[in-house]
């Protein structure tokens, strides 16, 4: 699969993207031109220049390094999202999908109620309860996305549970524990991974959507979201505003989405056939 | 038929209280204490522990969790949802009755779009795969489901509001102010359902009963539209069926963009607020919508189809 998808140019892409972007976040201080926070108010609104390469905001805050910084909540809080909801999910799954019986069925019940909300909503109620602040996004995120992932490995649990590999490792003596974390993982990791990846899409979309309504990350701090709600507000004089974060986000969650369909084609047997 | 209709109905009862009890949990995880709450919503000058205490047994609340929830489900049952927080002189439900119309307003004309852009735009991208139309299209639903609703709110009221001045910016009105907003909601779904059509058609084509259509020497459109289509639209219309209520969901993020007074802003004015009784009524009628649009449309999809009935049987 691995193999496949290195052949596949635009995975290959995606992938570069991912990794520059988040290279660029994690060395931001160094290769930012400019303080984010430093304003600048007699520069406001500067076009492109070689101390601002692309422009100041409404306080003269230099565009593109607040873009840089603008990627560590984007991209690190949706994978800390992803790796949160993936965890819940495989734990629960797995559990209920193994163990059957009465587990199987509270966990899914759960799964049932979570499911029918949409997930907006749920967020929305979450941060709601726990008060306005960008940590509460990230687990009200959680809260409602690990239930697609458990209904998901269940299934591919219980596919796999009585496949003759997995007898032969019970029949020698093998524990629970072993089966599950050597057996069952491998099995479902492939197509935990074009889920997964299409949903730190998602959780991009989603963080920035939730820092544009005010509800995520707060004024200051540079986000893509929040730097939009900014643009909003001086729309009609500066509308140039609005694209550098807006293109940010598209290209970002468009490599995800890009990444999670290569993948997805990498996994089909029917894919591999022609 | 009538026994799956039963046995649908039946399934719905846990789901509703399951979803009404995360709602009752919701506002009793609240920090703050409810009695004190009330009296201060009814302006009572000097709040005393002794009052605190009257007021507790007044609303029932030193009585265990369980008989409070049934109370409550009770309440609700008679469209009784308390009232705001922040406007005592408004109960929850008349605040949701005044913005709904214009949420569903909203919803409504989205769905229009979705249905009328993607069915036929699904269509030709299928029949005529890979040509340029496809492309762009393919293209087309590439880019929509990167882009952020807000920014693409943001940018039609840049091109067609101030650019091009042909419609308002925002704020509610005439149907001049629903255009936008609706299609804004509408785009994530139309490139959704666009992918989803031709997908199915697409499989459908292989199938066997079109190559025995094409035996028998049927014209390729009568194909196409009677038999390919046809058999395409089924999952489709249960699929759309079952997003309205994600469609009203949905429009959240739209209102706040384009200042509609719909549930959207009042649910985020409420956060802004902390005006809980309002956030609780919202997502128990989002939840609510959720389980009587899926019984909906799961039955009828099954009254709709024989294979299903015969699979079950």
């Amino acid at each position: 699969m691995l193999q496949q998808l290195f052949k596949n140019p635009m995975a290959l892409l995606c992938m570069g993207i991912l990794l520059f972007t988040a290279l660029l976040g994690i060395f931001a201080p160094w290769v930012a031109p400019n303080d984010p926070y430093a304003n600048d108010i007699l520069n406001k609104f500067a076009g492109p220049s070689w101390d601002y390469p692309l422009g100041t905001d409404q306080l003269g805050r230099c565009v593109f390094s607040r873009m840089l910084f603008g990627i560590r909540p984007t991209l690190f809080l949706s994978l800390l999202t992803m790796l949160g909801t993936i965890g819940l999910g495989v734990i629960m799954g797995i559990t209920a999908g193994y163990f059957r019986g009465a587990v199987d069925e509270v966990i899914m019940r759960v799964v049932d109620v979570m499911l029918s909300f949409p997930s907006q909503i749920i967020i929305l109620a979450v941060v709601a309860l726990l008060g306005v602040d960008i940590r509460n996004v990230v687990i009200a995120s959680i809260f409602i996305k690990w239930a697609w992932y458990a209904r998901m490995i269940r299934t591919a649990t219980i596919k796999y549970t009585n496949m003759n590999f997995v007898l032969f490792s019970r029949s020698i003596g093998s524990g629970n524990f072993y089966i599950l974390t050597r057996h069952m993982l491998p099995c479902i990791a492939a197509e935990l991974a074009v889920l997964a990846s299409l949903d730190t899409g998602w959780a991009i979309l989603n963080i920035s959507t939730l820092s544009f309504l005010g509800l995520g990350v707060q004024a200051p701090v540079p986000e893509w979201g929040a730097m939009l709600n900014e643009a909003k507000n001086v729309m009609i004089s500066n509308p140039e505003q609005m694209l550098v974060p807006g293109i940010a986000v598209v290209v970002l969650v468009g490599a995800c989405n890009m990444l999670g369909d290569c993948l997805r084609d990498a996994l089909d047997p029917k894919a591999v056939r022609q | 038929m009538k026994n799956y209709v039963i046995m649908r109905l039946l399934a719905t009862v846990p789901l509703l209280l399951g979803i009404s009890f995360l709602c009752f949990v919701f506002i009793n995880l609240i920090p703050s204490d409810p009695a004190e709450v009330a009296l201060r919503i009814r302006q009572t000058p000097v709040i005393t522990e002794e009052l605190i205490a009257q007021t507790r047994a007044e609303l029932g609340l030193d009585q265990p969790f369980l008989v409070r929830y049934f109370q409550w489900l009770w309440d609700c049952l008679h469209f009784d949802l308390g009232v705001s927080y922040t406007n005592p002189a408004r109960t929850v439900l008349g605040e949701i009755g005044r913005c709904l119309p214009a949420t569903l307003e909203l919803a409504g004309l989205s769905l229009v779009y979705v249905i009328v852009l993607s069915l036929p735009i699904g269509f030709l991208s299928a029949v005529y795969k890979d040509t340029w139309f496809d492309r762009i299209m393919r293209g087309f639903v590439f880019a929509t489901t990167a882009m952020p609703v807000y920014w693409v709110g943001l940018l039609l009221i840049w091109l067609i509001s101030i650019r091009l001045d042909l419609l308002p910016t925002s704020g509610y009105g005439s149907f001049a102010h629903l255009i936008l907003p609706a299609f804004t909601v509408a785009l994530s779904y139309i490139s959704t359902y666009i992918r989803l059509i031709r997908n199915n058609m697409l499989e459908n084509m292989r199938e066997d009963y079109v190559l025995y259509a094409q035996a028998r020497g049927l014209k390729q459109r009568a194909i196409l539209v009677r038999h390919i289509l046809k058999n395409s639209l089924q999952s489709c219309v249960t699929a759309i069926g079952m997003s309205i209520p994600q469609l009203i969901a949905g429009t959240i993020v739209v209102e706040n963009v384009f200042a509609w007074p719909g549930v959207g802003r009042l649910c985020i004015a409420s956060i802004f607020n902390r005006d809980y009784p309002v956030i609780q009524a919202y997502v128990l009628l989002v939840g609510v919508l959720f389980v009587f649009f899926n019984l909906a449309f799961d039955i009828l999809q099954y009254a709709a189809d024989p294979r299903l009935r015969e699979r079950k049987a």
